[in-house]
Parts: C-alpha cells; sequence; structure tokens
C-alpha cells in the first residue's frame, strides 16, 4: 500500500512540472506583454475540446493558435489586434467574455429577465398568503370555532 | 392566486424548459457560425500536393463557383465522406479544391491513390496556417464560394449525399446562375 501511495507521489511529481512547462517556452522581454499573452489565452476557448482555454489545451489547433499569437504580439501587435484576429477567423465563440451586442443581448439580459418573472410572482405570492391569513371570519364561523373549543377537553384534565 | 393557476404556471414553465431541452437535443455543438460567409477566401500561395515546385494561389480558384474542402489523412470522418466527395465529382456538377492540412506528403498522396482522387487540385497546407485564416477547427470542412472568391456557406463534418442534394448543389446552381 505504501509503495503504492509512494509511486503515485512520484508520478503526480513528474507529470505536474511537465505541464506546466508547456507554456514556459512563450517568453517576452517585456513582463506586461507576458501578462498580456497569459490573459488572451486563457480568455480564448480552444475551439477543437470546447470546454478547454487556449492556454490550457493540448489539441494540435490550440498549439499553433498560441504560437500565432506569441509571433503577432513579439511583432509588437497589441491585445486588441490578436483578438480581432481570432474574432475574424473564429466568431465570438472563440471569446469567453463574450461581447455586448444585440445577438448576444439574451445571453446578458435573460439571466434578469428570469430573475424579474420570478420576484413578481414570488411578490404575488407571498401578498396572496398575507391576505388569506389576515382574512376574518364571518358570525358564522366564529360561532362554530368558539363552540369547537368549548368542546375541546382541557388538556389539563386528561393528564389527572 | 385562483387554483389553476397554481398547476398552469408551474406546468407552463415546464413547457417552456422541455422545448428549449428538445431542441438543443438535435442541435450541434460543433457547428459554430463562421463570421467568413460573405467574405472572401483569404489570400494564400502554397505548393500542390502533387507537385510541391508549383504554387497555387487563391486568384487561381476564380471564375467558377467551388466547393473547398478541409482534409488529412489523418481525419477519420475524411475517410468516412470521401467516397461522397468521388461520386460528387464524377457526376461533373461542381469543381471540389481540397485544401490538404497539416498533413504527410507522401500518405496523402496514397491516399488519392488508392480511394480516388475527387479534387481538381490539392493545396497543401502543412503548417496550418491557411487553415487558421479560413477559421478551420477540425478536419472535414467544406466551404462553398462562388466565382469571385466570396465564401456563401461552411460546413463542419462529413459531407454527406443528403447534404449535397438538399444544400450545397442547389446553392452552387444558385452562384452559377449569379454568375
Amino acid at each position: 500500500m505504501r509503495v503504492i501511495c509512494l509511486a503515485m507521489l512520484f508520478l503526480i511529481s513528474i507529470t505536474t512540472p511537465l505541464s506546466a512547462a508547456t507554456l514556459s517556452e512563450y517568453k517576452f522581454d517585456d513582463a506586461s506583454k507576458d501578462a498580456d499573452f497569459r490573459a488572451i489565452i486563457e480568455e480564448m476557448r480552444c475551439l477543437v475540446c470546447q470546454n478547454e482555454s487556449l492556454a490550457g489545451s493540448n489539441a494540435e489547433l490550440a498549439v499553433d493558435l498560441r504560437n500565432e499569437i506569441f509571433d503577432m504580439m513579439k511583432a509588437g501587435q497589441t491585445k486588441d489586434d490578436v483578438i480581432s484576429f481570432m474574432v475574424a477567423r473564429y466568431g465570438d465563440f472563440v471569446l469567453y467574455d463574450p461581447p455586448m451586442k444585440p445577438s448576444t443581448y439574451p445571453l446578458w439580459f435573460g439571466p434578469l429577465f428570469l430573475f424579474l418573472i420570478g420576484a413578481v410572482l414570488l411578490a404575488r405570492a407571498v401578498k396572496g398568503k398575507k391576505q388569506s391569513q389576515e382574512a376574518t371570519l364571518s358570525t358564522d364561523e366564529e360561532q362554530r370555532l368558539a363552540s369547537l373549543l368549548k368542546q375541546t377537553p382541557d388538556p389539563q384534565d386528561s393528564k389527572k | 392566486m385562483k387554483s389553476y393557476l397554481r398547476f398552469a404556471i408551474p406546468l407552463l414553465i415546464f413547457g417552456v424548459i422541455a422545448a428549449f431541452l428538445f431542441k438543443g437535443l438535435g442541435m450541434d455543438p460543433r457547428e459554430i457560425p463562421s463570421p467568413l460567409i460573405g467574405k472572401s477566401v483569404p489570400d494564400f500561395a502554397l505548393p500542390l500536393l502533387e507537385q510541391p515546385e508549383t504554387q497555387i494561389t487563391n486568384k487561381d480558384l476564380l471564375g467558377k463557383p467551388y466547393l473547398l474542402n478541409v482534409w488529412a489523412t489523418w481525419c477519420v470522418s475524411c475517410r468516412a465522406e470521401h467516397e461522397t466527395l468521388v461520386q460528387l465529382s464524377r457526376t461533373g456538377k461542381v469543381d471540389i479544391y481540397g485544401l490538404n492540412w497539416k498533413d504527410d506528403r507522401a500518405g496523402a498522396q496514397t491516399w488519392l491513390r488508392k480511394l480516388g482522387n475527387p479534387y481538381e487540385a490539392n493545396i497543401f497546407d502543412k503548417k496550418g496556417r491557411t487553415a487558421i485564416d479560413l477559421g478551420v477547427y477540425g478536419a472535414p470542412e467544406t466551404f462553398v464560394v462562388d466565382s469571385k472568391g466570396i465564401i456563401h456557406y461552411k460546413h463542419a463534418g462529413p459531407v454527406t449525399p443528403q447534404l449535397i442534394n438538399d444544400k450545397l448543389l442547389p446553392l452552387i446552381e444558385q452562384l452559377k446562375q449569379e454568375g
């Protein structure tokens, strides 16, 4: 058991630095460019494995695109240049942070809309409940209530 | 609140959610709308697959509407659609150009000799740079391009006889008439 645990730990220790090393090959002289580059590839979706970012994916296309973006930035292009380059080819789909425009309004305002519907329904339900609680009894009902209360034996009596 | 509403509202909400989920079942998450529809095929100058010393550019493809099919020997679905492309090319209804994507030249040539060659010519994109300009994210992909080099339609995934008859050929006919 112990041997297996140690072997697992060993495996983890040798594989973890490897996956981290795949991105260290991208080095800029300028630290702010480095940060920009890392931010961009984190914000872009890999198109092959759609739930991974360009930074996290090892798909061949993701590697090619990382290289392309790296070359563009090395050549002096800005973050906005890179984003428009990517959007022109792959559409807004590559962006994890979708832009605000008519086709994305449902995405941005849909949740708010649903929240408002929920709030209205909740308000109506609460109001309805309050009204039924405050409802007063008719004289007939009051008389019936009084007679029912009289019939009920006192719980103290039954204990004796 | 009236008692029938108490039942009608959850039922309505359930109905709406069920309708959306049911629609979602039939949708392909790989079908991503291409921003290149309505734009020109990007400029390229690449060698031909069969003749490495001969270059082909996007201008060589102008003049007639055509299909541009992105394929590679490492792509399983390309193998699946190949027979369909061969049969389409035999009908002579449309020219098909191939973009051989990040492939091995010798392997790709063998593939065409063995399985038949439906392509007028094959663009050899070893580095995949032109594929990036075309917004390719997985082979096979097929573009419908008019005589002026404008992209009108893109299909991701293997071409089927049904797609050809329902979509590709009618569109090609329409583009031919528009000149």
